[in-house]
């Protein structure tokens, strides 16, 4: 079409150029962003419905409260899994939060980004995202040797290792959620003579709350479902106890699922199934409540 | 402008107050510089953190390379158990199969949240799209190995392939870093003011032609930053290419064979019986290293590119 056949009707319209968008080749191209942008939710439903199906004979009382069996596969569970999964996001929460949000606040807030060690931690903390989960196992290996225990597969281990995976997570979803607080509101802090750190404690971190909730809940959902760097730490695939403590051995409902997905028995092939949806239902969940958090108690200034 | 601001904890402003006329931090309280110590220690955690990572690694590798010469450790030899040549070819043929994947479509999506979707539409489409980065990547290996190769590839498309491929894993894998490549591009899109549109569709381009012609070369360097940093999520992601690709050594272009990739190596190497300070187990840190110094390599590369993007206006 050319432009003389635009109407001053169609010139209101101009801003969308949505009229001269009635060409094959423009429909073939919108028809392929629409594919583009399905493909990944068609990919999900597949994914979920699939697994559904393979699992749905083992949506039972014994898939949540046994432990794993080898005597009878079709009763097997992950009770010891889904418990170490908790307790290492537990753990992993004390760790990694107060931690990231310490950080966070002193670089939104103190650093004065002029100084050449501010710049280097943000760089640096930009490289820490992007670092490889199996590369953070092998340092929690390091760390772990440097504190003295030998023993492998443990709590603290697990947790360390999953802290450090998200501490940049949290530190970087913080970060946006502290400099989104607007500047007025320091200000008036200031003004009434306030010191920084008071301003923050009092004004800045309280509004930064849901924004900060969010990004700790994403990292979190993260961690639960990460399986690397605990096959790393060398957690066990099978356990037959509950967690007792920070040196007790754990394991987490990934790894369980990892143990599983090379054994050729199809009733263990159907645990692993459900045990999928389980961890899907526990890792939506926690994105779902992120989601809720973010549009229910974000507030615009 | 570093000239200006002296020493000491009292005198300087906060990122919050750059440039602010007055000292409004009033009386300095002793308490303070305390609580401000401890938050610049819980900062730099991250520089030690990473200094942390080298350490760690450096170590097991100097006693691996006393054992093991470089030029075996990096020759192409698949029969040799301490070679890294094959892992790296197999992570490159895995990354590759995912890239082609993730790019097209995460670049379609991105462009359908940007410049078509209304505020309403992308507030709910984007957050479906990063649903997929949620999904941990043991699931996404076992849906490889469960469906993706019995069900799609050998049945649907009948392909003569072996259990374990590259093939499936590497499109599983680009299935999980779309949303990466999605969200990142998205924002550079965004990025792009909207004079440059509207001037486009003044001139009577469509839709179409604004965001070809228009809006994706001015986000290109925001793009290329997205599609590297996929790059380097699908170089590093585990357990997929550990469950499906398959744990041989194995130096080949065929896609459907199943390969060793180095995160496959070291994943298998740490679940296997590698008494601590062996050769075996040190090669585990060796190819750790490679890995991590590629990764660094190609983040870098992504950081130097979201900076020019953001220059750009």
């Amino acid at each position: 079409m050319s432009i003389a056949t635009v109407t001053a009707g169609d010139t209101v319209r101009l801003a969308t150029g949505r009229s001269r968008d009635r060409n094959v080749g423009s429909i073939v191209f919108l028809c392929a962003l629409w594919f583009s942008l399905f493909f990944g939710v068609m990919v999900l439903v597949v994914l979920i419905v699939d697994t559904a199906i393979s699992g749905a004979s083992r949506f039972d009382a014994d898939l949540l409260t046994s432990y794993d069996s080898t005597l009878f596969p079709e009763r097997t569970g992950f009770r010891a899994g889904i418990l170490g999964s908790l307790w290492l996001m537990l753990f992993t929460a004390l760790m990694a939060v107060p931690l990231g949000i310490a950080a966070a606040v002193y670089l939104e807030e103190f650093a004065n980004s002029q100084r050449w060690y501010n710049r280097l931690i943000e760089v640096n903390l930009q490289n820490l995202a992007a670092v490889p989960a199996i590369v953070y196992g092998l340092l929690a290996v390091a760390v772990m040797a440097t504190l003295g225990f030998q023993r492998k597969g443990i709590v603290l281990g697990g947790a360390i290792a999953l802290a450090l995976l998200i501490l940049p997570v949290i530190i970087i979803t913080t970060r946006e959620a502290v400099r989104a607080v607007p500047r007025e509101i320091r200000d008036g802090s200031l003004a009434l003579g306030a010191t920084t750190w008071q301003t923050t404690w009092r004004q800045t971190l309280p509004s930064a709350i849901p924004g900060i909730a969010t990004g700790t809940i994403l990292g979190l959902s993260r961690a639960i479902g990460e399986a690397a760097p605990l096959v790393m730490l060398g957690l066990a695939g099978s356990l037959r106890f509950d967690p007792e403590g920070l040196m007790s051995p754990i394991t987490a409902l990934p790894i369980q699922i990892y143990g599983l997905t090379s054994s050729s028995q199809e009733a263990y092939k159907e645990a692993a199934s459900a045990a999928i949806i389980v961890l899907l239902v526990m890792i939506l969940g926690l994105n779902a409540l992120a989601i809720y958090i973010r549009n229910k108690f974000q507030r615009s200034w | 402008m570093s000239t200006n601001v002296s020493a000491g904890a009292g005198s300087s402003f906060g990122a919050g107050l750059p440039g602010a006329p007055v000292n409004l931090k009033g009386r300095s309280r002793p308490g303070e510089s305390v609580i401000k110590a401890v938050l610049f220690v819980s900062a730099m955690l991250s520089v030690v953190i990473t200094f942390g990572i080298i350490a760690a690694l450096i170590q097991p590798v100097i006693e691996f390379f006393a054992d093991i010469a470089p030029s075996e450790f990096f020759s192409f030899d698949e029969s040799s158990p301490f070679s890294v040549g094959p892992l790296i070819a197999a992570t490159m043929m895995s990354t590759a199969i995912a890239l082609l994947v993730a790019v097209p479509l995460g670049l379609g999506a991105a462009m359908y949240l940007s410049e078509y979707a209304s505020a309403r539409a992308r507030k709910v489409l984007k957050p479906t799209v990063e649903l997929l980065a949620g999904v941990p990547s043991v699931v996404y290996g076992f849906f490889a190995v469960m469906f993706v190769t019995p069900t799609l590839l050998k049945g649907f498309l009948a392909l003569e392939i072996s259990f374990l491929n590259v093939l499936s894993a590497g499109l599983v894998l680009g299935v999980m870093i779309i949303p990466t490549i999605a969200s990142l591009a998205e924002d550079a899109l965004t990025a792009v003011p909207q004079a440059l549109r509207q001037g486009s569709l003044a001139m009577g381009a469509n839709r179409m032609q604004t965001t070809l012609r228009v809006v994706l070369p001015a986000a290109l360097s925001g793009v290329a930053a997205a599609i590297v940093l996929g790059l380097s999520r699908a170089i590093g992601e585990t357990m997929i290419v550990t469950i499906a690709a398959g744990s041989m050594k194995n130096l080949s272009w065929d896609p459907r064979e199943g390969m060793q990739t180095m995160t496959g190596f070291m994943a298998s190497t740490a679940g296997g019986e590698n008494p601590v300070g062996s050769t075996s187990y040190n090669n585990l840190f060796a190819v750790g290293l490679t890995l991590f110094v590629i990764t660094l390599v190609i983040n870098i590369i992504s950081i130097a590119l979201v900076r020019r993007f953001r220059q750009a206006y």
